[in-house]
């Protein structure tokens, strides 16, 4: 492997900058991984010709890959879903105009569950990602494709999107770091909406550092997303290397029981290096959480069934059964271009949202998602962050759990909890268990981005983990 | 709870998928366990005085002035039509009723 | 039993396009019969990722209406997501508001308003003909440029018991609307479009009927004919001893007939709920001081002003409270006049509204000044009001001056000088044949010596005069 593909991506900006490298060399040397890569993380990869780059720009050229999910111009957008094959738009997302105004031009695509419906990666019409720890196992998901590309060291950096965990879970069994930022710091527009009051796009990356940089290429107010937010301050470079003065709150539904002893095991030596840092670390309590995922379930699911009425086979993307009526074509269309997950969300959303139900299921459901928001809330009377185990297990065999939705729902039992109160959260990797990664999660109230990195990044060198075996391959 | 066949039925066509026998079948037994599972937020009892999150962020009056923006030639707004017709998007004869 | 024993009690829903310059979500502009698909954008085109941004101006525009009409404006505004299949919604939900909507409660007139709500327009479905067919199966084609239209709609309570109160009430809202500046309000053109909720009851009942709900009545005559047929059908079914049954009818301009919309065994499910893409509207102070600072007066209350200010008809001052400009022209006018009698200038204003055909009195030659000019001419007798007619004529041909128009045409009154008397004598002389039936008792021959006198005097002389004259010269 190439000394260029050991560099972070932070280390190959400032060698570029250096002139020690040239933004093309990185470009030429992730293009030519990525076209190569054999976990099917890509569903579309950039042509070889390294594209016109400002290497004075703060990426300087270093490439990014971007999950399948977001609308970029002329190339295929298709969400991991047969029914947008090949669609490509005529406009590109925000958060990609961003990041590549600041200077990174687009590696490639990335493979996803469909619509971003799982945690897996096996939702994808494309076919499932693999696992580079491991590829009998799955990455996680629902971003699995762009988790597994940085892990693999297809790709320096990646962005994905995050519903219920979907940045956050892939990054924890890949064994690199994601980050979910506050709802609203990263604009959705042109993000293809799964569950609009829950999606956020956020970075995945080999570091702490690299995460900081990346995400704060992307964060800010877009007049297009009217639920985007400008940040208090900008997002900086993260340099803690203690955690004194720090409380770190456990919370006991989250933790303990329903997670995998290695994980667990794992979990409490990282608290231990905490308190080794500085850290005071204290059992808490969320109570609502437990229903979280209940309630996410009824949510997330109740914004997709409107969310996805759009791909009807009119303006884009497949269309069926045009030799019969309007309904026809309407229910031909979507049954062929939908997977089985999919379906089974919009069927769950549109019962919960139909007439006689909508206050039993969606409403009550709301309601809940204040008590969470309210229980972090008091949380943070005591606390900066509350500390869980980013997934309850290690990356799973392919096709464990297809046929068992509660079960694969639960991969997103600790990381649910946070996306209802719209707050920030990042996975670091903490270790391995039986030689697969774990993750830690680290959460903090809106628009605590800054404090949460700094305090990964103390963390992060404690720990000291070690990913190149997932990039031996 | 459970759903019965008729129920599937009658929200697959509110939600214009078409199923197969099935897909009629397994969805009666999922959806239902999935129902009786999501259900759990029943626990929590009386929430009469909780109100519902729409929104996690802050933000209101998020208006847009009423300044014109350039709009897509018609070619780029047709070009990942499936059926186009003078120019526009052309679909199958919707018959009587069907719409709002 | 018959029609009389049964009231009709009526409700209207109505439609406005609203008139910014762009869309209700979206920056693309207003399509006005532009080719098709050239007014879209990924936002309204309903492509994967784009999301809506409501525009300022439409809730401006709410607020407008919500001030004009007494409303109660919403602390708290959501808009919602209103989900049905069809392709005239890009995204198959419209966005629109539900149990929050921008206004509720007001009146206009005798009616109470129920809300108003904003949501956007549908796009359009041209349906193909024989050339359009697919595999035997006829087709359309949709057109998106319409598609995300700004719309306001208005409920009303069932206050309106006959069609002809729901014409002259409508009428009353487009005219109130138009002169808000919110909209065209063109029923032909669809920026007004009007449903309603018809039900009958026997008089002296407190109790509501079953109602159905009338669609596609595209204008105040099928507005019309469309309610009184329901009306004439309701009746019938419940004097034949059925029931009238809940159901939406299309009404059918060609025949004239009611069809129900058959939505086979789907009852619409809306499956409402609140549109996660926007955040709440939440009227500031500010943004209601600005609706109140641009509300003109309205056309109710101008009539009352003009009934309780001016001395004039009644169905004079509903037209220029109907008519603004009109009436602005003739405060105006009025104004000039004054302290002449402001009954005459009125009726100089109606004679030149009729002379343009109505069309706006800015765009006419004739300034309200010379109007005044004129109004004063004819009370110092510097013309007749017959030849105050023909000055009219001619200004709203070529504009200019009253005083110069009479001089050079000839057309002042008579001065007193005699001469008049002269020609009336003229006249008795020359028709003694008349003079004979007059004296015989018949006093409409007069008109047969009034007719040559006017021409001889080429219609300078006064009229009362001339009466006057011919009777102290035949001393009756
Ligand atoms: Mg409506
Ligand atoms: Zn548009």
């Amino acid at each position: 492997m190439s000394e260029l593909l050991e560099l972070t991506a932070a280390q190959a900006i400032d060698a570029i900058r250096r002139g020690e490298v040239t933004s093309e060399a990185v470009w030429s040397a992730y293009r030519e991984r990525a076209a190569a890569d054999e976990n099917n993380s890509y569903t579309w990869v950039a042509r070889p010709e390294a594209p016109a780059v400002e290497e004075r720009a703060p990426l300087a050229g270093v490439p990014v890959a971007v999950k399948d999910l977001f609308a970029t111009e002329g190339i295929p957008s298709q969400a991991g879903s047969k029914i947008l094959e090949d669609y490509r738009p005529p406009y590109t997302a925000t958060a990609v105009e961003r990041i590549t105004g600041a200077g990174a031009p687009i590696l490639g695509k990335t493979n996803q569950d469909e619509f971003a419906m799982g945690s897996s990666t096996e939702h994808s019409a494309y076919g499932p990602t693999l696992n580079p720890w491991d590829r009998t196992r799955v990455p996680g998901g629902s971003s699995g494709g762009s988790a597994a590309a940085v892990a693999a060291g297809n790709a320096p950096w990646a962005i994905g999107t995050d519903t219920g965990g979907s940045i956050r879970q892939p990054a924890a069994l890949c064994g690199i770091v994601g980050m979910k930022p506050t709802y609203g710091a990263v604009s959705r527009f042109g993000m293809i909406a799964f569950a609009s009051s829950l999606d956020q796009c956020g970075p995945f990356a080999r570091d702490v550092t690299d995460t900081a940089l990346l995400l704060g290429a992307m964060v800010g107010k877009d007049p297009r997303d009217s639920t985007s937010l400008g940040l208090p301050e900008p997002i900086g470079t993260p340099s803690a290397t203690d955690l004194q003065g720090i409380r770190i709150g456990v919370p006991e539904e989250l933790t303990g029981e329903g997670i995998e002893p290695g994980v667990q095991k794992a979990f409490e030596a990282t608290l231990e290096l905490a308190k080794e840092l500085g850290a005071t670390v204290e059992p808490t309590k969320l109570p609502h959480a437990p229903h979280a995922l209940a309630a996410y379930y009824i949510l997330a699911p109740a914004e997709a069934s409107s969310n996805l009425a759009r791909y009807d086979g009119v303006r884009y993307g497949l269309r069926a059964g045009a030799d019969g009526d309007l309904l026809h074509m309407y229910t031909a269309t979507r049954e062929a271009g939908f997977g089985p997950e999919v379906k089974r969300r919009i069927m769950i959303g549109t019962y919960a949202l139909s007439s006689g139900y909508y206050d039993a299921y969606y409403g009550r459901a709301q309601k809940v998602r204040t008590r969470i928001a309210e229980d972090f809330r008091t949380a943070w009377d005591s606390f900066d962050f509350i500390a869980t185990p980013t997934s309850p297990t290690v990356a799973f065999e392919l096709g464990a759990k297809l046929d068992d939705p509660l079960a694969m729902y639960l991969n997103d039992f600790c990381a649910v909890p946070m996306s209802l109160a719209g707050i920030p959260a990042i996975s670091i990797p903490n270790g391995l268990a039986d030689g697969l990664p774990t993750g830690f999660q680290l959460a903090g109230p809106a628009f605590s981005e800054n404090r949460i990195l700094d305090a990964a990044h103390a963390l992060e060198q404690a720990i000291g983990f070690d990913g190149s075996k997932a990039r031996q391959a | 709870m459970s759903l019965s066949r008729d129920q599937v039925l009658h929200v697959a066509r509110l939600a214009r998928l078409e199923l197969s026998e099935d897909e009629v079948e397994r969805f009666s037994d999922e959806l239902s366990k999935v129902f009786d599972w999501v259900e759990t937020i029943n626990e929590l009892g009386d929430l009469e005085d909780v109100e519902p999150t729409s929104h996690v962020v802050a933000v209101e009056n998020a208006l847009r002035a009423d300044e014109p923006a350039p709009s897509l030639p018609q070619e780029v707004a047709l070009a990942a039509a499936p059926d186009v017709a003078q120019g526009g998007f052309r679909v199958p004869s919707p018959g009587a009723g069907g719409g709002g | 039993m018959s029609v009389e024993d049964w009231e009709p009690v009526i409700g209207l829903e109505i439609h406005v396009q609203l008139k910014t310059n762009t869309k209700m979500f979206c920056g693309c502009e207003l399509s006005f019969g532009e080719e098709p698909n050239t007014r879209t954008c990924p936002v309204c085109l309903g492509l994967p990722g784009s999301l809506p941004v409501v525009n300022a101006r439409a809730i401006h525009y709410g607020l407008l209406m919500g001030e004009a009409f007494g409303c109660e404006i919403a602390p708290r505004s959501i808009f919602a997501r209103k989900n049905y299949f069809y392709p005239d919604q890009a995204k198959n939900y419209q966005i629109s508001q539900y149990d929050t909507p921008l206004c509720r409660g007001g009146s206009l007139g005798d009616v109470r308003l129920n809300r108003i709500h904003l949501e956007e327009d549908a796009a359009k479905l041209v349906h193909l003909g024989e050339s359009g067919r697919i595999h035997g199966s006829e087709a359309s084609v949709v057109d998106y440029n319409r598609g995300g239209t700004p719309l306001a709609e208005i409920v009303t309570e069932p206050d309106i018991h006959s069609a002809e109160e729901a014409r002259d009430w409508l009428n009353l809202l487009r005219v109130t609307l138009r002169q808000l500046g919110v909209s065209d309000v063109n029923m032909e053109e669809g920026s007004l479009r009007a449903d309603a909720n018809v039900s009958v009851r026997r008089r002296g009942d407190s109790v509501l009927g079953t109602k159905t709900e009338l669609k596609n009545m595209n204008s105040f005559r099928f507005l019309m004919q469309g309610i009184n047929a329901e009306i004439k059908r309701q009746v019938a079914v419940l004097e034949g001893g059925d029931r009238v049954v809940q159901e939406t009818l299309h009404f059918d301009p060609g025949t004239g007939r009611l069809d129900t919309l058959r939505s086979k065994e789907e009852a619409h499910d809306y499956r409402y709920f609140p549109e996660p893409d926007l955040v709440p509207v939440v009227p500031t102070e500010e943004m209601r001081l600005e609706a109140r600072a641009a509300l003109p007066e309205l056309p109710a209350a101008r009539a009352e002003r003009y009934a309780s200010d001016w001395d004039i008809q009644e169905d004079t001052a509903r037209l220029f409270a109907f008519e603004p400009d009109w009436g602005d022209f003739f405060e105006e006018a009025a104004t000039a006049a004054a302290p002449l009698p402001t009954r005459p200038v009125a009726n100089l204003v109606m004679e030149l509204r009729s002379r343009v055909d109505g069309a706006d009195p800015v765009a006419t030659p004739v300034s309200a000044q010379a109007i005044a000019a004129l109004a004063r001419l004819v009370e110092e007798r510097g013309t007749t009001p017959g030849n105050a007619r023909k000055v009219l004529e001619i200004l709203a041909r070529e504009g200019g001056d009253a005083q110069a128009i009479i001089e050079r045409e000839g057309l002042s009154a008579m001065a007193d000088d005699g001469e008049l008397a002269g020609v009336v004598a003229q006249v008795i002389a020359d028709n003694p044949d008349v003079v004979e039936r007059i004296k015989g008792g018949n006093q409409k021959a007069m008109g047969a010596l009034v007719g040559p006198i006017m021409k001889a005097t080429r219609g300078r002389a006064d009229g009362g005069e001339v009466n006057r004259l011919i009777r102290r010269q035949l001393e009756l």
